[in-house]
């Protein structure tokens, strides 16, 4: 057991992806402001223990894939005052990830070795 | 000599002291240094950790400032091959300066004259510490991270950077396991300067994003 990931990333740079909108209890390191909104993968980040389950004291393995999110501005916010371009990048972990116009999330392929 | 009476927790540990009107000034600051040491004192008490652990840890933070900040963003300026390596792997490339990231990675984000980049921690305060020493208070105060992340012109305003409207700004929420550093504009006039010259440009609200480095008097300092 070595905690990593138990299946590939299943996104890849310049990927559209939705930020699930959903409001479960817990340490969550998905702002509000995000949620629901629709960005393209910047980078994948790599792999890391899960703080949804390691802020409680469990071990948060195995890892989660973890991606920079990048989104408009004007996307985001209603009235945002600045340039059409501007952007605003975050991090996101892969369960948080809903591939674009998918109405459900997509079963997770496991790693056929 | 004093006849002061000593309160003692139920551990039989002398409740910290503090000024003679502190029963008057309990904030919430106060609860969490209560919590924060009561928390301490019961890892020590169960063999998790030891006090010397606590201290060196401090030591350690404290050891830091953005003069590490300041030494690779300089490199970058002087050094093409090391500033191609740091934008591609910034962990990775800031090894030959002995700087540990602990447990997070280090992204670095490029200022050009098309895009400014600026940095925040919307959920609490993620910061690059050991390369930029301990975050400054505004960096953790609710208003500037709430009002950096749908405002960021008006907040770089209010630091004094008035940027152009055909320059884009990316802001960076730092929320999960990266921290980020700018890389500045490299001011004008530096030709030819070495990187503790540069270095001496390049201060810490310019590597998080708020403020330009520090335009060069007309003869570099020696």
């Amino acid at each position: 057991m070595t905690g990593e990931p138990l299946t590939d990333p299943i996104f890849k740079t310049g990927d559209q992806v939705r930020i699930h909108d959903s409001n479960p209890p817990g340490h969550r390191r998905t702002p509000d402001y995000i949620k629901g909104k629709i960005g393209v993968i910047e980078r994948y980040c790599g792999a890391f223990v899960n703080p949804e389950e390691s802020a409680y004291g469990f071990d948060g393995l195995p890892k989660k894939h973890l991606y920079r999110v990048r989104f408009d501005q004007t996307h985001i916010w209603d009235k945002y005052d600045g340039n059409a371009s501007d952007t605003l990048d975050l991090e996101m972990y892969e369960h948080w990830l809903r591939p674009i116009n998918a109405a459900a999330p997509e079963p997770r392929k496991a790693i056929v070795q | 000599m004093s006849d002061k009476q000593v309160e003692l927790n139920e551990h039989g540990h002398e409740l910290l002291a503090w000024s003679d009107d502190s029963r008057h000034d309990v904030d919430e600051a106060d609860h969490y240094v209560l919590m924060a040491d009561a928390i301490r004192d019961l890892l020590i008490e169960k063999g998790v950790i030891k006090a010397g652990d606590v201290r060196e840890q401090l030591e350690f933070m404290d050891s830091r400032s953005e003069d590490m900040g300041a030494r690779i963003v300089a490199r970058a300026w002087a050094n093409p091959d090391f500033k191609e390596r740091l934008l591609a792997n910034g962990t990775e490339a800031i090894k030959e300066f002995d700087i540990p990231m602990l447990d997070a990675e280090l992204v670095v984000v490029e200022n050009t004259n098309e895009f400014h980049n600026m940095v925040v921690c919307t959920l609490c305060s993620c910061y690059p510490r050991t390369i930029l020493g301990m975050p400054p208070d505004w960096y953790k105060s609710k208003t500037y991270r709430s009002r950096s992340v749908n405002e960021p012109r008006a907040v770089l305003k209010e630091f004094g950077t008035d940027l152009a409207d055909d320059v884009a700004v990316r802001v960076h929420d730092s929320n999960a396991d990266m921290r980020y550093l700018v890389l500045p504009l490299r001011p004008e006039g530096t030709d030819g300067w070495s990187e503790p010259e540069l270095a001496k440009l390049v201060s810490r609200d310019s590597m998080i994003g708020v403020s330009p480095a520090t335009e060069p008097a007309t003869e570099p300092e020696t």
